[in-house]
């Protein structure tokens, strides 16, 4: 008991900034899974990554002009991730280009400004920064300000699911029968640079997509519905958290990369043994019913 | 024409500035039940997405009659089967006329659900994956949908694609009992014996209307063979179509009542 205790329990009662880690990657979690879990729907999964590339540039530029402060640096990937975001999707909408190409063409140009601007000022230790985070270092603001986002995400996601749902499930038929197709989907790019922004202080900029993706493409696994896959994505994701940061505490490992290998391994795990898995489709599945 | 369900005024629609619909004029009355006929690339789809606005005009305009509802079965839909979705899911959709983006589903309103698709024999079938649905099952789940919508204006656009016969003849006692309910209806359909035997009035098209009127009468041999030779690609150098080359004079008051025969030359390269 005692040794469990120490285990689990311990180094979240005994250390505040553990406290801290656990609530922040908590609280990230349940914005971002039912995101990735609409990103991967829509066949955008390498989208989200792109997004995360082309928050770089506004967070160097924050960092540029007012060192390592949080909300600068939040503004700063705010505004360049919805740059990118609405350029890449008009792009899409309103020419023949796919949403794929025109993604890739403007991440790539953003993430090339990022770069330069944090080489003229910074060092490499800074770029580290930037690029992969830390989520042992969260102090109130940060909290707070990933508090903010995750409630945004929550209630725009209650207030327009139906017209996501239907904008991924029939799109033409949204289109016949309401304005809300365009911006729906721009609401929902939205959403998807403000949990990566929240994402990129606690696990960087390039791994705050892998806990939107991984719990989301592990859940695709177990179930046929939305919802529930949105719930159990969430779940994932919390397990993950609990688990890396343990992990990251008793191994002293970097934190950002043990979340994210912890939702790696649930991701193998349900490839595997999900209910729609490999395993269960090939061995078990040889019984069928008469009609 | 108050009893205009939808009024054509010089509509021109089309892709990259070569028309597929040409200064069509014209009205749907109320409460009519037409077929659309016509070659392949003969404008039929293009005047369906046009009517419900998914593509806008080049030319001229639709007037849809006030307060009309439209519900619009797409030949070529962009459902995401893959989507995890159920029946029931996708069925509901129809309810958005209703009830929006926000409104709550009732007890009502799935009680109306489960009736639909009892009504295209798919009582059921609400708990089934989209994916495991065959392509007459899908299509009889969409006209579900469509029945949901309550619309008063419904386009169908090629509804029978892949439809087995009897699911014919279920889809076809269904517009019928539409047609009964007032509802104004345009179908798509490629089945000239079909058309013949169920629908009142037909509208031939060839890029622009060859006929247009009581099915018996627009599709004569003479007005079949007009359509047959419609010359379906585009000619990229074809001259430009100047508004004052043409008679825009067409009398929309006597409509589609009569065969709606264009006599004269059209459009740059008129059949």
């Amino acid at each position: 008991m005692e040794a469990l205790y120490g285990l689990f329990i311990a180094p979240f009662a005994d250390f505040a900034f553990m406290q801290r880690a656990l609530f922040g990657s908590l609280m990230l979690s349940l914005g971002a899974c039912p995101i990735g879990v609409f990103l991967m729907l829509r066949r955008m999964s390498l989208s989200g990554d792109a997004m995360a590339h082309a928050i770089l540039p506004g967070a160097a530029a924050g960092f540029l002009f007012y060192g390592l402060e949080i909300l600068p640096m939040t503004i700063g990937g705010l505004i360049a991730g919805v740059i990118v975001a609405l350029g890449a999707g008009a792009v899409s909408r309103f020419t023949i280009q796919r949403e794929d190409a025109s993604m890739a063409a403007f991440y790539l140009i953003s993430l090339a400004i990022g770069v330069l601007m944090v080489s003229i000022r910074g060092s490499s230790v800074d770029l580290m920064h930037v690029l992969f985070g830390t989520v042992l270092a969260l102090n109130n603001e940060a909290l707070t300000l990933i508090g903010g986002i995750v409630a945004v995400t929550l209630v725009s996601l209650a207030i327009f699911w139906r017209a996501l749902v239907a904008e991924c499930l029939d799109p033409l038929f949204l289109r016949s029968v309401s304005r809300m197709g365009s911006p729906v989907h721009f609401i929902f790019l939205g959403l998807v640079v403000l949990n990566l922004v929240g994402g990129f202080q606690a696990l960087g900029t390039l791994l705050s997509v892998g806990l939107m993706m991984l719990p989301a493409a592990a859940a695709r696994f177990w179930t046929v519905r939305v919802e529930p896959m949105c719930a159990l994505a969430v779940l994932i994701g919390f397990a993950s958290c609990i688990a890396g940061l343990l992990l990251s505490y008793h191994a002293s490992l970097p934190s950002g990369p043990a979340i994210i290998l912890s939702a790696g391994v649930v991701y193998f795990a349900s490839i595997l043994f999900g209910t729609r898995g490999v395993l269960r489709a090939r061995i078990i599945h040889h019984r069928h019913r008469t009609a | 024409m108050t009893n205009a369900s939808l009024t054509f005024r010089d509509l021109t629609l089309g892709y990259n500035s070569h028309p597929a619909i040409h200064h069509l004029n014209g009205a749907i009355r109320k409460g009519s039940l037409t077929a659309v006929v016509g070659a392949n690339g003969s404008g039929k789809s293009t005047l369906m997405k046009g009517i419900v606005g998914v593509l806008k005009p080049m030319a001229g305009e639709v007037v849809r009659a006030p307060g009309v509802r439209t519900a619009y079965l797409p030949q070529q839909s962009e459902l995401d089967r893959s989507f995890p979705a159920r029946v029931v899911d996708l069925v509901s959709l129809g309810l958005w006329p209703k009830r929006g983006m926000l409104g709550r589903y009732t007890a009502e309103d799935r009680a109306a659900v489960s009736k639909a698709l009892m009504a295209v024999g798919l009582g059921g079938f609400e708990k089934r994956p989209i994916d495991t649905l065959s392509g007459g099952q899908l299509q009889r789940t969409l006209f579900a949908r469509v029945l949901l919508q309550d619309a008063d204006l419904i386009l169908l656009d090629e509804p029978f694609n892949a439809v087995d016969a009897k699911t014919v003849g279920d889809l076809i006692a269904l517009i019928k009992r539409w047609h009964g309910e007032e509802r104004t209806i345009m179908v798509v359909v490629h089945d000239l014996d079909l058309v013949r035997q169920n629908f009142p009035e037909t509208l031939l098209l060839a890029r622009q209307p060859i006929a247009w009127g009581e099915t018996r009468e627009t599709l004569k041999p003479e007005n079949l063979l007009r359509a047959r030779r419609f010359h379906e690609a585009w000619e990229e150098n074809a001259p430009w179509c100047e508004p004052d080359s043409h008679d825009h004079g067409h009398d929309d008051s006597h409509g589609h009542a009569h065969g709606h025969h264009h006599d004269h030359d059209h459009g740059p390269r008129a059949a």
